[in-house]
């Protein structure tokens, strides 16, 4: 309250017209209903040709390129002085807010583990609570991760219920291993590597606050660099669970669990090893970034620090726990 | 009679035109069943100590309602009569009184409690299921429901109810029945002044089994069950519908439940054994084809028409009529009808229809439609595939 | 660049291109009330259809087809977005703000939104006809069962998620940071407080609804089990998730309202509103609580009875911070000096038919009687006395009042008062009915209905075909309005008008505060 009274009232920078958001909404646009065909192709026409792709690709195409356009022309404004503190307040609450939505996003996925794993899982099995579930899943146990699908469990062909999908559970999970064969399991090598990863931007934060450029390259780089090793070792993960353990997104609960929360992690991880890679770019390519103004940089590493804290409730929920 | 009123009032579509018909309606309608019936318009008390209990909650809090709503809206209309400008009313300027604000945050607070105590006893006493004198499972299907008496000696009587309306009354084109949509071919019978315990549950998408007068709604979850009981302590007929969106004939899934004295219970689930027994002889025979076309026909008009047409031309369903499936191998056909295709709408028909209904509309598939197979199943075969073997 | 300086360029490219919060609040509004024919279309089919037992009109499909899009278009598209709008056009006013805090981001907000809905309205014409499976979207209706439309919808919900997200984003920031000097925040105007709320409730429960839609689509198309109980799902998930977004979602739908009621009625009684403080407070509660009720839509799912009784004691809660809000109105106008323009009229109506909803709403969360009037017109008349006499009567009011200042122009007052009465005769004539169709047993969401139901259903349907109809009464009114209405200048419009919006010129200037006033 105090501080905006005094900061810059007198100008509030109220951008001209702009072509950005209609071509947003129609690059957005065009990309889900591509989107959606493809997909809808894929399950209900396979054995037809579809042109959908190339409406998928244009739209993403025009989405992209608007949100490169977009922020170009924010970053051009703000480094010809038309931003005031105050506008400059706006953009950090933006980001803020932006990140709580993301974090909701997750939660979601999170309330839904929990829910399975806590409550539904159990009355499946008739466990606790004397449900008479047994009559539908007889012979289904629960346990964590779910090896066996109660569908398994009673057999396909004496499942009570309409059929509506085949889910078997995989050979092996991805559970902590204990500790002799700890050093041989990824997701602690991945822990490590994103906490690190945290780190290290704080480094390249500290640099920039100092007017060390240096040392703002320098970490920045590192935390591409490790960001990237992460989403190789994520990968790696991914094929081995496809490949060897029998775990897909067939495999029930555990799998849809497992794989809709570590993928749109993963995704994030893209998303934010992206937008620190164009920053990198900036401060090593174009200059930006002064320790009085760092603020796409900030962002980042604020989306960066998001990023790595989801991950932290991964690693607890999803591979320990 | 009143229905014939009622569509010139549809065509003239004029207000006054409706009184009017409401009002010769209400004069004339000696064959209407009775005004009361007409114009019911609160919760039945419903036949059973729990639903006295539910409608008793309901009164309360309904008359609480408007008690709250006689002091509301009577300070509001005095209040909007009193201070208008037009009578010279000045404005005054308070705008602050904590006092009242305290007191009409605890008052309806009092309130509530007074609310959430009988609310707490019934509700524990709705979710009492234990020490039933029988157990029924209800199975939602799309659209009709599954009854099986569970039987300690494990001879379970189990059969299908679904809606008896016929067409041509939905379609107008023949004047309705006074049960109309609300009755069903096989009525669930359960004996006066006993507990039963209904285990529900859904085949395919979440129904839910509603009879008011039994004071029972649950939904019908595929995979899980749920548990309700209901006391009936008065005989009588109770009538219900489905009620949660489950597709496209929601509405025409209703509920009728007979609840008839223990004697009456007895011969009738006897009646149902015996017929069981019946079934069982059958599965053994030999079926002619044209026999088992001609019963084939029935289940297909009454199970798959909805999806594969009349024809099978197909709809929701794949088309039949010279389909790979229906004129390829017949275990192919009868497995794809006993256990559904994975991820699409076709269902496992394997535990809705019995052996015999489920060679005969394979059977009746394969040479109709200008399908002209030839072949036929026998209810052993199906019986066989069933086991797996 | 001069930017305070140019007034709004000419030509289709004005509305394309614009960052003007007064031109995008125009937008949403416009968009708003074309959403509003569209889905009131949809319940005029509906209406149609129950107007006598039987089928005469339309197929059970398409029924269903008709109640879901009827949903989906009037909370999604109709409500929502004109609240939006009318926050676009009057927080930067209230505040005294020069526009929204990220005018660009803004108008990416609104034009999200007609492709999503082009997008959505467009699954009427696709093979296996629109969503089907109610606004509420149950799976496994809306997964295994469904038309293959779903995809479509599922994104459409997705994009216009994200467009609430930033919109909300938008009012957050603007609110924060971009106040007047001396404008703190309680001396807010309540517009402006509940707007600043539900902003909150949005970004927190879109994001989970955007979640809900995600699991749908991966259980339909990438095999996953996350609804289906073969897998180790649950079906009951699906309605976890959707309620704890559902649930804040109705008060996104009548906070805004509470914030325009809280408004007109000072300005009508000519007296400051009572307990402004409280009626902060009040909001924040019922915000709060909004997050730990939503199981009260689900009490015959099978929950533990723990359970249960937890959501009903915390909904039965409720009641309490929204009757210090009625009371509170009821107090401004006592003693007050009151006029009858038809904001005020719409407001009084806003006041009783809501209370009325109100209480409907605290029957429904007796958990053992909800038991009896779950899924029943009981529920139908409780919601739309809260979202059609709550949120569409404010959004009336909130247009006739706002409407001299939008454009310079004076509406005819007999006509708008003969809207109202029209309005309110027939929204009662409508809903009215439905309670008692309800308790005596019709379920909501049937095409055909037995016929002990048919008469109260025949008056209900005459209700509605008068209310649809007298909106075009308004229709009428505000586009003669913006034509040809009686022109003024004077800033104040009403005269008992307090508060920043009022000290601007009549018609507000295409740019207001470009330098910021100071408040005392
Ligand atoms: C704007 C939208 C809106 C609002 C504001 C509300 C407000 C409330 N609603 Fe409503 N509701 C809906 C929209 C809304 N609802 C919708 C859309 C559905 C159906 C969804 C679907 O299934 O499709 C629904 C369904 C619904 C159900 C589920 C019914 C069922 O499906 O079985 C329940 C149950 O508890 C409920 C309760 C309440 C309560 C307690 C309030 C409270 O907030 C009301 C509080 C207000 C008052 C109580 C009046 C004023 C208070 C006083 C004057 C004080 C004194 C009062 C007392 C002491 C009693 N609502
Ligand atoms: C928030 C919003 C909202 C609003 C405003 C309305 C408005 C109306 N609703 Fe609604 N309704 C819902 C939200 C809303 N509804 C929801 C969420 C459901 C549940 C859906 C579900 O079960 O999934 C529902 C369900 C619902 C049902 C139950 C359907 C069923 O269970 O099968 C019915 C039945 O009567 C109904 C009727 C009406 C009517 C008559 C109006 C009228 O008020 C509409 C009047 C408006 C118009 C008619 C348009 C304006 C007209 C003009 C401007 C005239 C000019 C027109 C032209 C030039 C073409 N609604
Ligand atoms: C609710 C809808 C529905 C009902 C009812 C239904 N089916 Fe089907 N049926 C389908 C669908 C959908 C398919 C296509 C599955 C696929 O994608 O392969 C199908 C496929 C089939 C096939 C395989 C056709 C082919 O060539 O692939 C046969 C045979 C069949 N159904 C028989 C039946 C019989 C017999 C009944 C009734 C006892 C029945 N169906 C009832 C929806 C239905
Ligand atoms: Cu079954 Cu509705
Ligand atoms: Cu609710």
């Amino acid at each position: 309250m105090a501080g905006q009274s005094t900061s810059g009232h007198e100008h509030y920078y109220v951008p001209e017209q702009s072509k950005l958001a209609i071509f947003a909404a129609f690059g957005l646009f065009l990309s889900v209903y591509g989107a959606a065909r493809v997909i809808n192709h894929a399950h209900y026409h396979a054995d037809e040709p579809s042109s959908a792709g190339f409406l998928l690709l244009a739209g993403l195409a025009v989405f992209i390129g608007t949100l490169f356009a977009w922020f170009r022309t924010t970053i051009n404004e703000n480094r010809a002085g038309m931003n005031s503190a105050q506008l400059k307040h706006s953009y950090v609450l933006g980001m803020q807010w932006f990140i709580f939505s993301e974090v909701m996003f997750f939660l979601a996925f999170f309330g839904a583990l929990f829910y399975v794993r806590v409550l539904a899982g159990p009355w499946l099995a008739s466990m606790g609570d004397k449900s008479m579930n047994h009559l539908i899943w007889e012979g289904f146990k629960f346990q964590w991760p779910l090896m066996q699908t109660p569908q398994q469990a009673v057999g396909l062909a004496k499942q009570y219920m309409a059929n509506n999908g085949t889910f078997s559970g995989p050979h092996e999970n991805l559970s902590f291993p204990g500790f002799s064969k700890m050093f041989h399991w990824l997701p602690l090598w991945n822990t490590i590597i994103l906490l690190s990863s945290s780190f290290t931007v704080h480094l390249a934060h500290s640099g920039i606050k100092a007017n060390n450029r240096g040392q703002l390259k320098f970490w920045l780089g590192v935390t591409v660099a490790l960001g990237l090793s992460f989403v190789f070792l994520q990968y790696r993960e991914y094929h081995e669970a496809f490949t060897e353990l029998g775990l897909t997104l067939h495999s029930g609960i555990y799998g849809s669990t497992f794989f809709m929360l570590t993928g749109f992690h993963g995704f994030h991880v893209i998303m934010g090893a992206t937008i620190l890679l164009v920053q990198f770019l900036r401060a090593t390519v174009a200059g930006h970034f002064s320790d009085a103004d760092q603020f796409g940089f900030e962002a980042a590493s604020w989306y960066w620090h998001f990023v790595d804290v989801v991950w932290v409730g991964l690693f607890l929920f999803v591979y320990i726990l | 009679m009143f229905l014939k009123a009622k569509r010139l009032s549809k065509l003239t579509l004029g207000p006054v035109l409706l009184f009017l018909s409401l009002i010769s309606n209400g004069a004339w309608a000696a064959e209407a069943e009775s005004w009361r019936h007409r114009f019911q318009f609160n919760l039945p008390i419903g036949a059973t100590d729990v639903g006295a209990q539910i409608y008793g909650l309901h009164m309360l809090v309904f008359w609480i309602c408007v008690g709250v709503s006689v002091v509301v809206f009577g300070a509001m209309f005095y209040t909007v009569f009193a201070f208008r400008k037009s009578r010279g009313a000045v404005a005054s300027q308070f705008h602050e009184s904590t006092t009242l604000e305290i007191a009409w945050t605890i008052v309806p607070f009092v309130i509530l409690i007074g609310l959430a105590f009988p609310a707490t006893k019934t509700l524990l006493e709705i979710y009492d299921n234990k020490s039933a004198d029988l157990d029924v499972m209800i199975t939602g299907y799309q659209w009709k429901w599954k009854y099986e008496y569970i039987d300690p000696q494990g001879n379970n009587v189990s059969f299908f109810s679904s809606l008896r309306t016929p067409q041509s009354e939905i379609y107008n084109e023949e004047a309705k029945g006074q049960d109309y949509l609300l009755e069903v071919d096989e009525p669930l019978y359960l004996p006066v002044n006993k507990k039963v315990r209904f285990l529900v549950t859904g085949n395919d998408v979440i129904h839910s089994w509603w009879v008011p007068e039994l004071a029972v709604k649950r939904d019908a979850i595929p995979g899980f069950v749920n548990e309700a009981h209901t006391k009936a302590i008065k005989t009588g007929i109770f009538r219900g519908q489905c009620a949660e969106l489950c597709g496209r004939d929601h509405g025409f899934m209703p509920i009728v439940v007979n609840v008839v004295s223990q004697d009456e219970y007895d011969a009738w689930l006897g009646k149902k054994k015996a017929e069981a027994t019946e079934l069982k002889a059958l599965m053994e025979k030999e079926f002619t084809l044209p026999e088992l076309v001609e019963r084939g026909k029935g289940v297909y008009e009454r199970t798959c028409v909805a999806c594969h047409g009349v024809n099978g031309e197909g709809g929701i369903g794949k088309p039949l009529a010279k389909s790979a499936i229906a004129t390829g191998d017949i275990k192919t056909h009868l497995g794809i009808v006993i256990h559904g295709k994975a991820g699409t709408a076709m269902q496992a028909f394997g535990g809705q229809l019995n052996e015999v209904d489920l060679a005969a509309v394979v059977t009746y598939e394969r040479n109709a439609f200008g399908n002209n197979m030839g072949d036929s199943a026998q209810p052993v075969d199906v019986y066989k595939l069933k086991k797996g073997q | 660049m001069g930017e305070h300086h140019h007034g709004p360029a000419k030509g289709l490219t004005r509305w394309l291109y614009t960052t003007n919060h007064k031109d995008i609040g125009t937008l949403y509004l416009w968009f708003s009330f074309a959403m509003f024919i569209l889905g009131g279309s949809f319940a005029m089919i509906i209406r149609a259809e129950l107007f006598q037992p039987g089928l005469q009109l339309v197929h059970p499909e398409f029924f269903n087809q008709m109640t879901t899009m009827h949903g989906l278009v009037m909370v999604f598209g109709a409500i929502m977005p004109a609240f939006v709008g009318l926050a676009n056009w009057m927080i930067p006013m209230m505040i005294g703000a020069p526009d929204m805090a990220l005018p660009r981001m803004n108008n990416l907000s609104f034009w999200i939104l007609p492709f999503a809905f082009a997008m959505l309205a467009s699954t009427l014409f696709m093979q296996g006809g629109a969503p089907n499976f109610g606004w509420t979207f149950y799976a496994p209706l809306s997964t295994t069962y469904a038309p293959p439309s779903v995809t479509f919808f599922i994104f459409a919900i997705h994009i216009m998620g994200a467009s609430s997200i930033m919109g909300s984003i938008n009012i957050i920031a603007t609110v924060v940071n971009l106040r007047a000097p001396g404008m703190t925040y309680m001396k807010m105007p309540l517009f402006v407080w509940t707007w600043f709320i539900t902003a909150f409730l949005l970004v927190a429960v879109m994001p989970v609804l955007a979640g809900a839609v995600t699991m749908m689509l991966m259980d339909i198309h990438f095999g996953t089990s996350f609804f289906s109980a073969a897998g180790g799902g649950d079906p009951v998930l699906f309605q976890h998730v959707f309620w704890f977004f559902g649930h804040p979602e109705v008060y996104i739908l009548i906070l805004p309202g509470f914030g325009v009621v809280s408004q007109i009625i000072p300005t009508f009684a000519r007296k400051p509103l009572f307990g402004y403080a409280s009626m902060v407070y009040a909001t924040a509660s019922i915000a709060f609580l909004s997050f730990i009720v939503w199981a009260h839509h689900m009490y015959t799912v099978g929950l533990p009875v723990a359970g249960e009784l937890f959501f009903m004691y915390a909904t039965l809660l409720i009641a309490v911070p929204t009757g210090v809000k009625v009371f509170n109105w009821i107090t401004t106008m006592f003693k007050g000096s009151m006029t009858f323009e038809t904001p005020m009229l719409f407001s009084i109506a806003f006041v009783f038919l809501f209370t009325v909803g109100g209480l409907s709403g605290v029957m429904l969360a007796m958990a053992p009687v909800d038991f009896q009037y779950q899924d029943t017109y009981f529920v139908v008349a409780h919601f739309h006395y809260t979202m059609v006499a709550g949120a569409i009567f404010s959004l009336t009011a909130a247009t006739y009042y706002w409407l001299p200042k939008w454009t310079g122009r004076m509406y005819s007052e007999t006509m708008g008062k003969t809207h109202f009465w029209l309005s309110f005769f027939a929204f009662n004539l409508t809903f009215f009915p439905q309670h008692f169709v309800g308790l005596a047993g019709m379920p909501r969401r049937i095409p055909d209905y037995a016929l002990q139901f048919a008469d109260f259903n025949m008056v209900s349907s005459i209700g509605a075909f008068f209310y649809g109809s007298s909106q075009i009464l308004f229709l009428f009114n505000v586009i003669r309005t913006i034509r040809s209405g009686r022109p003024i200048t004077d800033p104040k419009v009403w005269e008992g008008a307090q508060g920043l919006e009022w000290t601007v010129a009549t018609p507000a200037p295409y740019h207001t505060f470009t330098t910021p006033p100071e408040v005392k």
